[in-house]
């Protein structure tokens, strides 16, 4: 008897505790139910073909006997990108390599400093690396400082951190067993790391890298100061470049109801993007294995 | 029979703790020489020492000579060592991201053999030689990680074969394994030691009795006896000996 009543005590709290934590999960999934919805509804009338050719529209509000145009925010979307693209390609190789020292090679208090002012780069507030790159371009090369080289450097100083600790512990992830019996084959050990270390831990280390960039793509505190937003579509790296995030900052202050329409879409393309990155992290990398054959 | 390998006052460090001290020991060309001894005596220890992979886990240290041929590997490139002298480990570890034919064919693709045609022979080769070309030869693209615990060991035999090595260091190979896919193992280690120098480090004393001709027994760091198996298994000279064959252990 006292063995029953023990049991429907247990079974009982276990449901108890299950449906505690299944309230928990819905409680923290409503913001982010409520940021897709709002965006989807207030950013999906805007979406259309000249929303991604265009340049931002001559400001105006229905209710004036006048009608407003729609425009687009392709320069941004352009910019954006170029963004995303130039500081990947500056702070991922740069990432990984820190990475590959931290776990492969590294030894004594070095490591240990490393790692510890990577972590401290990951938790600064992104507008201080931006205020960095300013006041660097600023000494340096004076009246050069709004551009799009600015701009993607501010990105790679947030990603460098994020990458390099991301692809340090994917690659503690793989097992020693693995680079032993690559060592136990007479590889050296360069080779090791390059050819069956880094590619067992591929996946990791390209989850993480994307996972950088979605983390950057919507960053709008250091671009403010340092890729500055431009009106008109450009790509040149010495001249200030337009971003979806400082169209969303910009628009979604004013009072005119077609720039608010276009922050909203901007919003959502944003969204779309980078949650776009993280599904494609989840599932670009699986293993391919094709057909091997010898014949005889 | 000659000395292909030999152990020379011999000693190894993990940090500050002595795990093996002052080993000899003498491993003869187209022979099979298994370590035994009860956990923790330094069996394994001993063998990664003479592939120069006890330096590679941090603050290890080795001491002594370790000749191959009769030179001293410590006095050569470690990298070089190591494609003389094969391994096989405890625990099945085929490269996770490769194929079956890629895990085989990795020791000579990651030291820059390109030519297709001669994979193709190695690879082939090899994993007769590991007795597993049948069981695999319709699944050579199948990821290595796919197939059965014995199947990976064999697999794993097959790559460490692929390198042509010398010698070939097995690490309580069938530790993990059932008694079919172990006595699969063993037979291939009876073949293996026509071509190859083979030192097998086992758990299991009847094992070194089916495969060994020559047995090692060590104890707490020390190498205790060595003689042919029969002879040690039937008549040792040491009462450590004969109370661990026995069972008597305390």
């Amino acid at each position: 008897m006292i063995r029953f009543g023990r049991d429907v005590r247990r079974r009982l709290k276990d449901r108890v505790m299950a449906v505690l934590a299944l309230a928990c999960v819905a409680l923290a999934l409503i913001p982010l139910g409520s940021i897709v919805y709002t965006v989807v509804v207030r950013g999906a009338s805007v979406v259309n073909p000249e929303f991604f050719t265009q340049i931002q529209p001559i400001p105006c509000s229905p209710g004036a006997n006048l009608t407003c145009t729609q425009g687009g925010i392709g320069n941004a979307i352009v910019g954006t990108f170029l963004l995303l693209g130039l500081s990947s390609a500056i702070a991922i190789p740069l990432g990984l390599l820190a990475g590959i020292y931290l776990a492969e090679y590294g030894k004594g208090p070095l490591v240990f400093a490393v790692r510890f002012f990577a972590d401290v780069m990951t938790g600064l507030p992104s507008i201080v690396m931006g205020l960095f790159i300013f006041a660097t371009f600023q000494l340096a090369f004076p009246g050069f400082v709004f551009s799009a080289i600015a701009g993607a450097l501010a990105l790679a100083v947030i990603i460098i951190p994020f990458v390099a600790r991301t692809s340090e512990e994917a690659l503690r992830l793989v097992p020693g067993s693995i680079r032993e019996a690559a060592l136990a084959l007479g590889v050296p050990k360069y080779r090791v790391t390059v050819r069956v270390v880094l590619s067992s831990a591929r996946e990791g280390i390209v989850t993480g890298a994307l996972l950088a960039m979605a983390r950057v793509g919507g960053e709008t505190a250091p671009l403010l100061l340092t890729a500055g937003g431009n009106s008109f579509y450009s790509v040149r790296l010495d001249q200030p470049i337009a971003a979806m995030s400082l169209v969303i900052y910009n628009f979604a202050t004013t009072p005119y109801a077609n720039w608010n329409a276009l922050a909203w879409g901007a919003a959502l393309l944003l969204v779309v993007i980078m949650l776009g990155l993280s599904i494609a992290a989840r599932f670009l990398l699986r293993h391919r294995f094709h057909e091997q054959r010898i014949r005889g | 029979m000659t000395r292909k390998l030999a152990a020379e006052k011999v000693s190894a460090w993990y940090g500050p703790k002595k795990a093996i001290e002052d080993i000899s020991l003498d491993f003869e060309e187209h022979a099979t020489t298994a370590i035994i001894g009860p956990s923790g005596c330094g069996k394994s220890t001993l063998i990664r020492c003479l592939n120069r992979l006890h330096e590679t886990v941090p603050k290890a240290r080795v001491e002594g000579k370790v000749l191959l041929d009769d030179k001293d590997v410590y006095a050569d490139d470690p990298v070089a060592v190591r494609r003389r002298v094969g391994m096989v480990f405890q625990k099945a570890n085929p490269f996770p991201t490769m194929s079956v034919y890629d895990n085989v064919a990795a020791a000579l693709r990651l030291n820059g053999v390109r030519d297709r045609g001669k994979l193709d022979k190695i690879v082939k080769r090899s994993l007769e030689q590991a007795a597993l070309w049948d069981e695999v030869k319709d699944y050579l693209g199948k990821p290595g990680v796919s197939l059965s615990g014995g199947q990976q060991q064999r697999l794993c035999i097959a790559r460490a074969l692929a390198a042509e090595p010398e010698v070939l260091l097995m690490d309580e190979p069938c530790s993990a394994l059932d008694p079919i896919a172990t006595a699969k193992i063993e037979d291939l280690i009876f073949d293996l030691k026509k071509d190859y120098t083979v030192v097998i480090v086992t758990h299991n004393m009847q094992q070194a009795a089916r495969v060994a001709d020559t047995t090692a027994f060590m104890y707490l760091g020390h190498l205790i006896e060595v003689g042919g198996t029969r002879e040690l298994f039937e008549r040792p000279r040491e009462t450590l000996t004969e109370s661990y064959i026995t069972g008597r252990f305390g």
